[in-house]
């Protein structure tokens, strides 16, 4: 009986399909959400090493200029001393070396040196190594947006966990988190940051990260996390007296899932708005942080120590790099701006 | 009001007393271990040991906290372990520098965003409010660095209006000489989230009705603008500047590392490349200080920028 009058009542979209409806009819958002996706599949790529695999790869001139400015012709090269003509006088009757200058070329024959055909333009230019630029870009488009994404990842997780417990709880917990958060926002950010760098830099965690991608993560998300918290923490202070929790809490649910399986799936719009803003920022302080010196370490190319290159090249006329690292930032970091819009209106269309 | 800021300045002890303890164990927990940092790579076991004591680094932690304590009071911190440059004389001759290149970046900052996002708020919807904004959007996603590294490229090198770094000892060679292009470039650069910012609080106060009733009984456009709309604006832009505010005693790091400005955020990455931990330690904990101090004069002064504000 009672399964026939649930088949009955009119099915009301829920609150993820109705929003995916609101975005398809943004066209901004679209776009955004299309030019994301190809800047994540392009990373999915080039993480599973299909592409830019090679970036490494020294395979062209030094600072080969990009196929539009074309081969740069060279002045002082062309200006290449003659040798003097002489005879070479015979030395091997006092030469010591003499009696074993066969027997060394006969070495030397056995190994091959291949010699590698060096391009003298590429598509994007080459750097000063003459490895490809548009590799570098690409592979450094890999970190940095792996690095923004785990660390917000992580910053969301720290944040939603303690505003759960901070919010849902209050009392001691939650004037104990509080002080946590006052201490925490009360230090200037740069400063913290700075902070966990210089001990992640030299203290005994640094034998255990090594130098890689996950010291910079840390400092993003255990410096990051406090404006998630803040956010998380009111939506479960608005939500815990709710009738719904209420409820839930008639029928016995547990504190756990009273926090994660009823009321988080009503406040995940705010936690995936925060998410994606943090994306933006963490990518953009992870570029300043490789750029100082305490991002990623040195076998590793990120936008942000491919523009620290750039700055000393720019003076020597080579503008390909920084050039093709700003258009590939600028163009993710307003394509998922735009996106983090469109996902906001979308999902709560009373905040427009 | 006196009572409100007795009570307020009380309820910064705690999260003071916290800032020490984060950083305190934050350094002592995850650093690594200051007699080895100080000794260098080549001591002796007995070099490093007689560091140890004379940093009381034998002592139990209480011991050490309270010495840590102790140091943040007197103002003591000792010397720099890689310059043995004393660390208040650090404070002392980089902040000059620093607040000469911040100083006139704040108050032109909020001076043109101010009038900027008045400006594009007046005209919002229109052509222009549009343009603008994407405009904004797409500069924004540019990072810093790039700006800096091109602004200082174009005008330093190629056309040569500005030095491309330098510092004298003369404030006002300084001012004329080293500090323009520096000023200028941030300035530009900050300009377009603060435009932003600024829009949406007038924005905010233009939709009010009292704009609407100043407008009925025939008041001057300019007065409304300037006079109430910027007045009932000033408190979301009083805190905007609060927040910045402590900021001007760091620098702009980045700044300060490209136009090699000797102020304190060069000081503080130079330290962190060589773990220096007394100088970060001391510029962390006086700076979070600093930032609850501005954060309650604000408050303050909320009162005086808005008589309806009453401070519980």
């Amino acid at each position: 009986m009672s399964a026939t009058v649930i088949q009955e009542l009119p099915h009301s979209p829920g609150v993820w399909a109705s929003a995916w409806k609101r975005l398809k009819n943004d066209r901004v958002g679209m776009v955004a959400l299309a030019i994301t996706l190809v800047f994540i599949s392009m990373v999915a790529l080039a993480q599973l090493g299909w592409i830019a695999k090679d970036w490494q790869k020294e395979v062209g001139a030094a600072f080969a200029p990009p196929h539009i400015v074309g081969k740069i012709v060279d002045g002082s090269t062309t200006a290449v001393v003659e040798g003097t003509a002489g005879t070479n006088v015979d030395l091997s009757d006092v030469d010591p070396l003499a009696p074993r200058y066969k027997e060394w070329f006969e070495a030397a024959s056995k190994v091959k040196t291949a010699t590698v055909i060096k391009a003298d333009t590429l598509i994007f230019g080459g750097d000063q190594l003459g490895r490809d630029v548009l590799s570098k870009v690409v592979k450094g488009a890999q970190v940095s947006i792996t690095v923004g994404l785990i660390a917000a990842l992580l910053a969301t997780f720290i944040g939603t966990v303690l505003g759960a417990i901070g919010g849902y709880f209050g009392g001691k917990a939650g004037d104990f988190l509080e002080w946590v958060y006052n201490v925490f926002t009360s230090i200037p950010y740069i400063l913290l940051m700075f902070s966990v760098a210089a001990v992640l830099k030299s203290g005994p965690l640094a034998n255990v990260l090594g130098s890689g991608v996950w010291t910079v993560i840390i400092i993003l998300s255990v410096v990051g996390w406090t404006g998630i918290y803040r956010l998380v923490r009111a939506e479960y202070i608005k939500h815990r007296s709710r009738e719904y929790v209420r409820a839930a809490e008639a029928i016995g649910a547990s504190h756990a899932s009273r926090m994660f399986a009823h009321i988080l799936p009503n406040i995940s719009h705010v936690v995936l708005v925060q998410l994606s803003l943090h994306v933006v920022s963490f990518i953009k302080a992870e570029v300043i942080l490789s750029f100082l010196g305490l991002g990623v370490p040195i076998d590793m190319v990120s936008w942000g120590t491919m523009l620290s290159e750039a700055q000393n090249e720019l003076v020597q006329g080579k503008w390909w790099q920084l050039v093709a690292a700003t258009a590939f930032m600028a163009t993710f970091v307003t394509a998922f701006a735009l996106l983090t819009d469109a996902l906001r209106d979308a999902l709560d269309p009373k905040l427009r | 009001m006196f009572s409100y800021i007795v009570r307020r300045v009380l309820q910064m002890i705690p999260t003071l007393v916290g800032v020490v303890l984060l950083i305190f164990f934050l350094f002592k927990w995850f650093g690594g271990d200051p007699a080895e940092i100080m000794a260098g790579q080549s001591a002796t076991a007995a070099q490093i040991a007689s560091i140890r004591m004379q940093l009381g680094l034998d002592q139990p932690v209480t011991t050490q906290l309270w010495i840590f304590f102790k140091q943040i009071f007197t103002f003591d911190w000792g010397k720099s372990w890689t310059t043995n440059e004393s660390i208040s004389s650090i404070f002392a001759t980089r902040l000059p520098a620093t607040l000469t290149i911040m100083l006139p970046i704040l108050v032109l900052e909020i001076g043109l965003a101010v009038v900027a996002g008045m400006a594009v708020a007046y005209v919002r919807g229109s052509l222009t409010d549009r343009v603008i904004m994407m405009i904004t959007t797409v500069a924004l996603s540019i990072s810093l660095l790039v700006y800096i590294v091109v602004g200082q490229y174009v005008f330093g090198f190629l056309l040569g209006w500005f030095p491309v770094q330098g510092w004298s000892n003369s404030l006002w060679n300084n001012l004329v000489t080293y500090a323009p292009l520096p000023i200028l470039l941030y300035v530009l650069v900050s300009l377009a989230p603060q435009t932003r910012l600024y829009r949406s609080f007038f924005l905010d106060e233009m939709g009010h009705d009292y704009v609407r009733t100043a407008r009925a009984k025939g008041v001057a456009e300019k007065t409304i603008l300037f006079k109430h709309v910027l007045r009932n604006a000033m408190i979301p832009i009083l805190t905007n500047v609060a927040t910045q505010l402590p900021g001007i005693f760091i620098g702009s790091f980045l700044i300060e590392h490209f136009f090699s400005i000797p102020g304190l955020g060069r000081e503080v990455i130079v330290a962190i490349s060589r773990s220096d931990y007394p100088v970060i330690q001391a510029v962390t904990v006086y700076l979070a200080a600093l930032t609850m101090v501005t954060n309650l004069v604000t408050d303050v002064l909320y009162k005086f920028v808005d008589p309806r504000v009453v401070l519980k």
